[in-house]
């Protein structure tokens, strides 16, 4: 019998959006100078909102407001009455959750069960840890009496909305520094809601401070005097072009970019977990993910084993409206992210590799890609060494163990892998020998606040989560 | 690799009985059963002569059976737990509900065994069985009726013209501690008395002891005294403590000759379960493609509501695919289920919920 | 006229653990503090450096791959290997300018130095890696690894500077180029003649004189090096440098007024070091 889900959408009514939003600058919404541009639902091209568009005194206004709330009123609070805000803060996330996720969903493209069950249980995690380092930072290694560094700057990405927020602004917040942070021109939406979670925490104005618009705010926030520190997350380019603004200035700067994590899957691996740990390599987040497992390197002895059960599942994967509740893979966030898959899978078939995807209906409207997979890849196809940022996935094989380990480091980046074997003493010997700042063994895209998480070579440099993540807001 | 183990050779039809001592007997050339039959009659070393060119002088086939199930591929626990998790977060509504409780129902394993089982209660387990829901006869009958072999006469005799089986445990259920000959006369018994389906447990204590050929030649044996009953093999997982040990007996199981293989006796804790149920139709679906051959999956014991039992259609679904979704190849071993189905059922044609006094205690 | 003439020793680089002179053919004179001839010193090019990077990248999975604790016990023969040359490095300082005592000190300061570092070896994983308590069925730990080939520019103190910046960089598993102090560069080729003779593998430390402001921006913007050190470099070239090394994402130690003589911390060890984090499920 063929088992049809009927459609099971989340409830839109719990959001309000509403028709325009301002910059949130010293605790209140304020209107922007530059032209306003428009938020967009990915999944059927419909405005969304009016979004303002902070210009170079916009930005400096911002900064301005976090200095003095640095100056008079956070930087010299106890850490146990900031613990206290964040910890209000990390509430309010879990009592306003629906919310979040519902407006993540819409905003972002990505689907329900993954904004739900991932993202915003993650950004209340967040807060909830960094809440408890507040006052134990003398605990921390980076001496007995570490300062806040100042201000600072934070330009995030589209893919992860609210939890690029969550990583950001609770480790600064933490530590005593206040913000500016630039969300994403595409997802500004739950990053103005969070705005509101400040409002309602009663957080002091000028503490976080919330700043829209494209490339030339994020331009003016990180080239911004008054900033002592800028974190960025994004792509590996616009990680370079940071670097060199910040040159010679001496503020401190921490990159989260790019990836093309190796997903290695040895003969004796769990092939039913690891077919699994591909998918969510791959898929999870319409394959939005800077450490996605994008590349698939497959023992030769299990290729074609592997590949008939990935195909198998891949048939069972449910693409289409976000805020369908069994949808596994939503909409693409942007028509530029989708011209850019679409371009990198053109070129894939050009050079001659194999390209598939199971049967299945896209949606008209919006911005969609079906999973793909392509197979007979080699190391020199583009495909298999420029970041997709999409659901699709390159396949490689390999022999032997020193093949695999030889292949998945060779490329500039080097933010994530995956390893899967049965074998205790071959994960412990790959995993020492992979350049890569995060290692999943026998498990993929898994995230903690507890964890730290970041990359070597051109992925980026510092780490967020964990005890290491303060370092980033710390002048030892 | 080891998928393509099975779909190599070709098809022997010998009996084991490598473990007792017995002889190998020569089971009647296969005929129109060929697909299914020669898989009863796991002899490795045989195969692995004919097949492989490998001299069978080296092989001992209790060891290359060993051999074989230690060869499948593990199961990460973590990994197993997470899918059958999230394939549990399936939101399944409306019309897709509506289906599924029907499809739920003609699943339904209907069960009694206990200690206190009357002729007087089987009779009105098997009315239930029939007409699960007297008030509404677009209600579909359930599956079969499960029994102890003692009362399948009473069931057969209460079913008759109903067209519903009677399963009836066997093999000395549900510790399966009694001599051999106990097992099979209680087997003979039940398939005497009309039981057209038997669930028989398997040895545990030599699955657990690596004596894997035992387990073996018992489900041969079983298999053997079924005649034309269909045989359900329960593994008994929660005993089993590793989802390694699952698949392992999976394959024991449908190897030998299974036509069914089912979680548990519903007298362990813990019964069924939704990732060990998960590993069992990855078997199930793995057994298929390698071999041609279809076996079925129940999960028995702990199923007690529609969220559960629509949680084990999504896995079903998902996992061994469409082809599992029919009463012939998957069943569900339950009684207080059918309630529950029945009220969501009812719920969802009259929009408003009902409650327990509607619907038969029996 | 003295009764005999002096044998003079020829500085030349340090490369994979030989010493070639420049493939430009090219030297420069040395001179001590009162502006006499001290010695030539090799003046290396682009391509010593480009040769001095592929010898240091060559070394770096043997050297980062030992154990700690043997690399802590090559460290440590290094210092041994110091002590034993202790009057030719308080010579060549003396040259430099420094008084007798001083250089003593300076000598002493050094070998210390060694010391201390070369017992980080096996201790630096757990001051800076972590088991994770991850909200889930998962043993989650991060390690400390080398970040890989590390350029130094080392400071204009001749021994002190030089040691506190190359032995944080590789105690770790680093392999580093470094380009010596350009006034004062004869101590650096002494310590190579250290290196050589202790039990460190030839590449993990590669050792260039001669023109600071012509080799170092090559190293900068070389693809193959993971970071570098600005230690040495004046004010006015810093940005400069940061602008190039930002092309591959270099992790860039910017110069801090370093009082050489002060307990170092382990910031400059940390400066050099990636955090591994490696997550796996825990199950039967």
């Amino acid at each position: 019998m063929v088992f049809e889900y009927a459609p099971a959408p989340e409830s839109r009514a719990v959001v309000d959006i509403r028709a325009s939003y301002g910059l949130f600058v010293n605790g209140e919404f304020t209107e922007g100078h530059g032209e306003p541009f428009k938020s967009v639902n990915p999944a059927d091209e419909s405005v969304l909102a009016d979004i303002a568009r902070a210009d170079e005194s916009d930005v400096d206004r911002a900064v301005r407001a976090a200095r003095t709330a640095f100056d008079k009123v956070w930087g010299p609070m106890p850490g146990r009455e900031r613990a206290k805000y964040l910890y209000r803060i990390a509430r309010l996330v879990q009592e306003r959750s629906r919310e979040l996720a519902v407006l993540e969903s819409i905003d972002n493209g990505k689907p329900i069960r993954e904004s739900r069950d991932v993202d915003v249980p993650l950004v209340a995690a967040w807060f909830f840890y960094y809440a408890g380092w507040a006052d134990k930072l003398g605990h921390a290694g980076f001496g007995p009496d570490p300062k806040p560094v100042g201000v600072a700057g934070q330009v995030i990405p589209w893919n992860f909305p609210l939890l690029m927020l969550a990583w950001k602004i609770a480790p600064a917040l933490a530590c005593g520094n206040t913000v500016v942070l630039k969300p994403a021109e595409t997802t500004p939406l739950t990053a103005l809601l969070f705005a509101d979670i400040c409002r309602q925490a009663e957080l002091p104005p000028g503490v976080v401070n919330i700043v829209t618009g494209a490339g030339e705010t994020g331009r003016a926030l990180v080239a911004h005097e008054g900033i002592d520190k800028v974190a960025f997350t994004g792509s590996t380019e616009v990680g370079r072009q940071i670097a060199r603004t910040l040159a010679g200035t001496g503020r401190k700067l921490t990159l989260e970019l790019g990836g093309k994590a190796a997903n290695i899957v040895y003969e004796d691996a769990a092939l039913d977990q690891a077919v699994e740990g591909i998918v969510n390599g791959i898929f999870f987040n319409q394959g939005h993910v800077c450490c996605a497992g994008s590349r698939l390197l497959v023992q030769e002895s299990v290729a074609g084993e592997v590949l008939e059960r990935l195909k198998a599942r891949m048939a069972t994967l449910r693409v289409g409206d976000p805020l369908d509740k069994n949808t596994d893979i939503g909409a693409i966030n942007s028509a530029a992210q989708l011209a850019r898959i679409e371009e990198l899978s053109q070129a894939g078939e050009r050079e001659g590799a194999d390209r598939w995807s199971p049967p299945c209906e896209l949606p008209s409207q919006g911005f969609w890609f079906a999973p793909t997979i392509f197979t007979g890849v080699a190391q020199s196809h583009r495909i298999a060494r420029e970041e997709i940022f999409g659901p699709v996935l390159s396949v490689l094989t390999f022999r032997t163990p020193d093949e695999a380990v030889t292949k998945a480091n060779n490329t500039p980046y080097g933010l994530s892998a995956g390893i899967w074997t049965e074998k205790g003493s071959r994960i412990l010997w790959t995993a020492q020998r992979l350049r890569a700042g995060v290692v999943w063994a026998n498990t993929f895209n898994k995230f903690d606040p507890a964890s730290p998480f970041g990359g070597y070579k051109e992925s980026g440099f510092g780490r967020e989560g964990g005890r290491h993540g303060l370092e980033a807001y710390l002048n030892a | 690799m080891w998928l393509y183990f099975l779909s190599m050779h070709p098809g022997k039809t010998q009996v084991s009985g490598f473990q007792t001592g017995r002889p190998a007997r020569q089971r009647p050339e296969a005929g129109t059963t060929a697909p299914l039959r020669w898989l009863s009659g796991f002899v490795p070393g045989a195969w692995f002569g004919d097949a492989w060119g490998v001299s069978t002088e080296t092989l001992n086939s209790a060891a290359e059976l060993r051999a074989f199930l230690h060869g499948l591929p593990g199961v990460d626990r973590v990994g197993a737990e997470e899918r059958a998790a999230r394939l549990a977060t399936r939101s399944i509504k409306t019309t897709a509900k509506a289906a599924a409780i029907d499809l739920a129902i003609s699943m339904v394993d209907l069960t009694t065994l206990e200690g206190a089982d009357t002729p007087g209660k089987v009779r009105a387990l098997c009315a239930k069985a029939a007409h699960p829901d007297p008030a509404d006869a677009s209600v579909p009958k359930v599956a079969a009726v499960c029994v102890y072999p003692d009362m399948v006469d009473v069931a057969v005799r209460s079913l008759d013209g109903t067209g519903i089986g009677v399963a009836s445990v066997a093999t000395a259920f549900p510790s399966g501690r009694a001599p051999m000959e106990a097992k099979l006369a209680d087997t003979r018994a039940a398939v005497a008395a009309g039981a057209a389906e038997i669930d028989m447990v398997i040895d545990r204590g030599a699955f657990l002891a690596g004596d894997y050929a035992k387990v073996f030649d018992e489900i041969v044996a079983v298999k053997d005294a079924c005649g034309d009953a269909h045989l359900k093999v329960i593994l008994e997982t929660g005993e089993l403590a590793t989802y390694d040990n699952v698949r392992r007996a999976s394959w024991l199981a449908m190897r030998a000759g299974a036509d069914f293989i089912k979680t548990s006796t519903g007298k362990v804790s813990p019964a069924a379960t939704l990732p060990v149920t998960l590993v069992m139709l990855e078997a199930v679906r793995d057994y298929r493609a390698a071999t041609g051959r279809q076996v079925g999956v129940k999960p028995a014991g702990g199923i007690r509501t529609t969220k559960d039992a629509i949680k084990y259609l999504v896995l079903v679904n998902e996992t061994a695919g469409p082809d599992w979704l029919t009463p012939e190849w998957f069943r569900l071993g339950a009684s207080s289920v059918l309630n529950d189905l029945l009220m969501q059922r009812r719920k969802l044609a009259t929009g408003v919920y009902s409650g327990p006094d509607y619907f038969t205690l029996d | 006229m003295p009764d005999r003439l002096a044998v003079r020793k020829t500085y030349k680089l340090f490369i994979g653990g030989a010493f070639p002179r420049s493939e430009s053919g090219r030297s420069y004179v040395v001179t001590d503090a009162k502006g006499r001839f001290a010695a030539n010193a090799s003046q290396a090019s682009r391509k010593d450096a480009r040769d001095a990077v592929v010898a240091a990248r060559k070394a770096f999975p043997g050297w980062s791959g030992r154990t700690a604790y043997n690399r802590g016990q090559i460290l440590y023969r290094v210092a041994e290997m110091l002590e034993g040359r202790r009057d030719q490095f308080v010579d060549e300082l003396r040259q430099a300018g420094a008084s007798k005592n001083a250089a003593g000190a300076e000598v002493d300061a050094a070998v210390d130095r060694w010391v201390w570092y070369a017992g980080w070896a096996d201790k630096l994983s757990a001051v800076a890696g972590a088991a994770n308590p991850v909200s889930g069925p998962f043993f989650n730990f991060s390690t400390p690894e080398p970040t890989g080939v590390v350029a130094v520019v080392a400071p204009d103190s001749p021994l002190l500077g030089l040691v506190s910046v190359v032995a944080p960089a590789i105690v770790s598993g680093n392999t580093v180029v470094v380009v010596a102090s350009e006034p004062a560069p004869l101590p650096s080729i002494t310590l190579a003649e250290v290196l050589a003779t202790s039990d460190l593998p030839g590449g993990v430390v590669n050792v260039l004189t001669g023109r600071r402001a012509e080799i170092a921006p090559w190293l900068a913007t070389h693809m193959d090096v993971n970071a570098i050190d600005l230690a040495g470099v004046p004010d006015d070239q810093v940005r400069d440098l940061e602008e190039k090394a930002a092309e591959n994402l270099k992790r860039v130690l910017r110069p801090q007024d370093t009082e050489w003589t002060d307990e170092p911390g382990t910031t400059r060890m940390t400066a050099f070091l990636e955090t591994k984090t490696v997550w796996h499920p825990v199950g039967i």
